[in-house]
């Protein structure tokens, strides 16, 4: 099927299963340690031996020599993959443009440099650690702020051109009567999923099968596959259960490679789970920016030029963390300028992390939009409002397909009690403790690409989904059965739903917030086709049944669904793909953050008191597992306000933080209530279902938000993130 | 392997456990002795989830691993293996600890009881129903460790075990939002259900308290 119009009724308009609140399908796995994820395959791989990582000590250099004797010699040694055993190996496409195994040369701190495998867990720790490692080791380039003034335009990339100027920027912010012009910083951030990366990796004869932790089976195999040179078609991956990824499990990592090498070596399955210490450097991070905003505006408060210019560092050809992306959507403003230079470091690998681009940039923008509107004398709430543009902003003759931002502020606003809101910074004090208010708007990106699925009709009446989508706790097992549960015309408990299979259709994956309306999208394809295929069977005339109830009925004729296969399975396969629908109009989605902070007069520690956001995401397909994803993203947003950062060692070139005692994230004494509301839209351009994604939106402009608010309690401004108390305790009043 | 297959001496334990205990500084000179650490599995008896087992481990393997690795029960999840995250709670004697910080010949005697001693998905724990109710996971990751810190934390108000929030440490702890978020924030969610597991454990205590 091809989604190129926009979308009309359809069956999912019924709303009798999508839209309501449904618990988890998979929870009563999940909950009673049921669900088994990529270490745990005991019942595929009972005989699997102990993969054990190696990391190299230095960040940049050439290993000088490797000496195993005595490893080999430890007790339940079965073999120790290195450079100089493991064969040649490639790269993926796209990303890493690291090698998953160093030799000779070291290219970042803690690169595999070599895998011991063993018969147990414990025997490949204790050999690794008589494994002995001799560099050379060369000056590396590690600090992103001395590349400031040299660093070049970042080249062209998958996110549009580095640069664009539109009308006369300069002209325009020179004669602007109010003027902003200010720099943010944003630190390197670790995704810090709860499981690391892990494989188990069998072969049977020359088929491989690999249970990996990934966020997308397709490119997962396929990049195995350029690593590893084994032909694609001998490979399977299968991972049905995921412990986290926000970004670092959309691309392998070293456990997948090392693993599949050493068990066709040692002739037994291997298992590699990477030991929690390698992973911040092993892996990959959010790249740190340093990013100049400049507005100017009148004193009616419209924007007349806005610029923004991003610095950002990487390998070569590696990932952009193009913080000026959301810059480009989100506000007018005719006189423009956005501008990406790119430093090359010699630092671990940076890659996509929940929200690339737009949480790094609303980091930065929505910090300056508060600071505008304080000159301005403006509620930061209307200035907003003031700005807000029905069109594209770098390209005018491109609508967006929906677009309630100032919906989402009105009613945040009055929900969240914002007339409240001191409107002079350090002016509430209550038990001293400083109490203020911040706001920011969220923007990301909604799209979808192309998808496919099976949808299979047993006699018994069970619809069952098969694709190799993944579902990394986005509720995905949920609301794919959702979809066929009102496609079909029966309930939730009625389908059956297999994924993360490479056996099964192939989807885009999980990322991006792109997964739900693609994954969705493929199973009302395939839906389509079954009901069809039933009708034909049941000899109806196509297109005219309607499906309730666990019946189809027909005119005066009503028969039970399982008839149709009452002489054998109905099956029906197909692929969604896209027209230029998302290229005519801007998709996006939208939000509102509210937060409340206090913070202690004496100490300068922030509490975030209340946080609330108003999304505004297309048809929520679940709102239960909707408002988890959100509450996920502003979750991670606090962390990213006051705590998360990888702190490098800008001398050995590595994030000295690598555990995660020292990488700090929330936890459950950070955390307030948080409140999540859902503006009632549907968005016919996106998809037929009419929905967007929500698992990034939650993270774009909250650290802004939190930011604005110790503001507010303050009145000191940090544009250094995190918000860690040493940067504005000097400036608290004396007590 | 069978008991009678052991061929323990004080020397071999020592190694093996040395090379645990400080693995990055100590590195025993290997050679000879290599055999000797090969065959250094002890006798073990405890209790999980209400079963006896006897079983022969490696002095260095921790609790986490005999549960993960030599029983299967892999309900426990590893997170860190530092003590760092929580996925890896289980309540042994009555107290929750980080079974990845305990050696499993520490527990010789013990009663240990993991997530899946706690329901079964027909047959669910009080506050595994509360948890799905509430949708307080995502990922599931962290989700056994949450929920034995959640069945840990109220029996921990219950006997009176001081908090750091608590005003006065002498007296009996409430059963708060603010006790609970303190007690729980061992157990790291990175998906950040947090609110979500709050809700959940505010709604069973509520019911029970």
């Amino acid at each position: 099927m091809r989604f190129d119009t926009p979308a009309t009724t359809n069956p999912i308009d019924q709303l009798r299963v999508i839209g309501k609140p449904h618990d988890r399908i998979d929870g009563p796995l999940k909950t009673t340690g049921n669900a088994t994820y990529a270490y745990e395959q005991h019942a595929a791989a009972p005989n699997a031996a102990y993969g054990f990582i190696l990391g190299a000590g230095i960040a940049k250099g050439t290993i000088k020599s490797i000496d195993l004797d005595e490893a080999r010699r430890a007790p339940g040694t079965l073999e120790i993959i290195t450079y100089e055993n493991a064969g040649p190996l490639g790269f993926a496409p796209f990303i890493p443009r690291t090698a998953a195994l160093a030799g000779p040369r070291v290219t970042h701190y803690h690169q595999a440099i070599a895998l011991v495998v063993a018969e147990t867990f414990e025997q490949a720790r204790d050999a690794a650690s008589h494994i002995r490692i001799t560099y050379s080791e060369e000056a590396g380039r590690y600090d992103l702020a001395a590349q400031y003034d040299t660093a070049p335009i970042a080249p062209d990339y998958i996110l549009g051109p580095s640069e664009m100027r539109i009308n006369d920027f300069d002209g325009a912010f020179a004669s602007a009567p109010f003027q902003l012009d200010e720099t943010y910083t944003t630190p390197p951030e670790s995704h810090a999923m709860m499981e690391p990366q892990a494989t188990t990796a069998v072969w049977e004869g020359d088929q491989l099968i690999c249970w990996t932790s990934t966020q997308g089976i397709a490119v997962a195999l396929g990049d195995l596959a350029a690593v590893t040179g084994i032909p694609p078609e001998n490979i399977r991956v299968v991972s049905p259960f995921i412990g986290g990824g926000f970004g670092s499990k959309s691309f392998n990592h070293a456990d997948i490679s090392l693993a599949a090498i050493a068990a066709r070596m040692v002739g037994r399955p291997v298992k590699v789970a990477m030991q929690r210490p390698l992973v911040i450097n092993n892996t990959t991070h959010r790249p740190a920016t340093i990013q100049r905003i400049k507005l100017g505006a009148n004193a009616d408060g419209k924007i007349t030029a806005i610029g923004h210019e991003a610095l950002f560092g990487n390998v070569e050809n590696g990932w952009q963390e193009s913080a000026i992306v959301p810059t480009r959507h989100l506000y007018a403003g005719a006189n423009r300028m956005t501008l990406a230079r790119m430093a090359t470091l010699d630092l671990p690998e940076g890659s996509t992390m929940r929200a690339p681009c737009e949480a790094a940039g609303m980091m930065a923008l929505e910090i300056a939009m508060d600071e505008m509107a304080e000159k301005l004398g403006m509620d930061p709430v209307e200035f907003r409002i003031v700005n807000d543009t029905q069109v594209s902003p770098d390209h005018p003759e491109r609508p967006f397909s929906l677009r309630k931002l100032n919906e989402c502020f009105r009613l945040g606003a009055d929900r969240f009690g914002w007339q409240d809101r001191p409107s002079r910074p350090r002016a509430v004090q209550e038990d001293g403790w400083y109490i203020g208010m911040g706001t920011a708007a969220a923007i990301r990106g909604a799209l979808a690409f192309p998808s496919a699925a099976r949808v299979r009709l047993a006699s018994d009446g069970i619809v069952t989904v098969e694709c190799d989508m993944t579902d990394i706790g986005t509720g995905t097992y949920t609301v794919l059965a959702q979809t066929a549960a009102e496609m079909m015309g029966v309930d939730i408990d009625q389908v059956a739903v297999s994924l993360g299979d490479s056996n099964l259709p192939a989807t885009a994956g999980s990322g991006g917030q792109y997964g739900c309306a693609s994954s969705t999208g493929a199973v009302y394809a395939a839906c389509v086709k079954l009901r069809e295929l039933v009708a034909e069977t049941l000899g109806f005339p196509g297109g005219e049944a309607i499906f309730e109830g666990g019946m189809v009925r027909h005119g005066e004729t009503s028969l039970p669904l399982a008839i149709a296969a009452a002489n054998g399975e109905l099956a029906a396969e197909d692929l969604m793909e896209y027209g230029d629908l998302f290229q005519t109009f801007d998709q996006q989605t939208f939000g509102a953050h509210f937060v409340k902070v206090a913070v202690n007069s004496a100490t300068a520690e922030v509490r975030v008191r209340s946080m609330l956001m108003v999304c505004a995401a297309g048809r929520i397909l679940n709102p239960k597992t909707a408002r988890s994803q959100v509450i996920g993203g502003m979750t991670m947003g606090l962390g990213g306000a006051l705590m998360e950062e990888l702190v490098v060692d800008k001398n050995r070139g590595f994030f000295v933080n690598h555990d995660l005692a020292s990488y700090e994230v929330p936890v459950h004494a950070d955390i307030p209530h948080q409140e999540v509301v859902f503006l009632d839209e549907v968005d016919p351009y996106t998809s037929p279902l009419k929905a967007k994604g929500v698992g990034e939106l939650g993270i774009s402009g909250v650290a802004a938000a939190i930011a604005n608010a110790i503001y507010n309690a303050t009145g000191v401004r940090v544009r250094q993130y995190p918000m860690t108390l040493e940067k504005y305790l000097s400036e608290l009043p004396q007590i | 392997m069978k008991p009678s297959d052991i061929k323990v001496s004080r020397r071999t334990v020592l190694i093996g456990t040395a090379a645990t205990a400080a693995i990055a500084s100590v590195r025993p000179s290997l050679g000879a002795t290599g055999d000797e650490v090969a065959a250094a599995r002890m006798p073990l008896s405890l209790s999980i989830n209400r079963r006896s087992y006897d079983v022969e481990v490696d002095p260095r393997t921790t609790l986490l691993d005999l549960l993960r690795e030599n029983l299967k029960l892999t309900g426990t999840k590893k997170g860190c293996d530092h003590g760092q995250c929580g996925a890896c709670t289980v309540i042994v004697n009555g107290r929750r600890i980080n079974s990845c910080l305990s050696l499993a010949l520490m527990h010789q005697g013990d009663e240990c009881t993991t997530i899946e001693g706690l329901g079964e998905p027909d047959q669910l724990h009080e506050v595994q129903s509360a948890f799905i109710k509430h949708d307080a996971f995502q990922c599931g990751y962290c989700t056994p460790g949450q929920i034995c810190s959640s069945v840990a934390v109220m029996d921990e108000i219950k006997r009176g075990v001081p908090s750091h929030v608590m005003a006065d440490v002498a007296a009996q702890p409430g059963f708060t939002e603010t006790e609970v978020r303190e007690r729980m924030s061992g157990n790291i969610c990175r998906c950040g259900a947090y609110s979500n597991i709050l809700d959940a454990i505010m709604d069973v205590g509520g019911a029970t308290s």
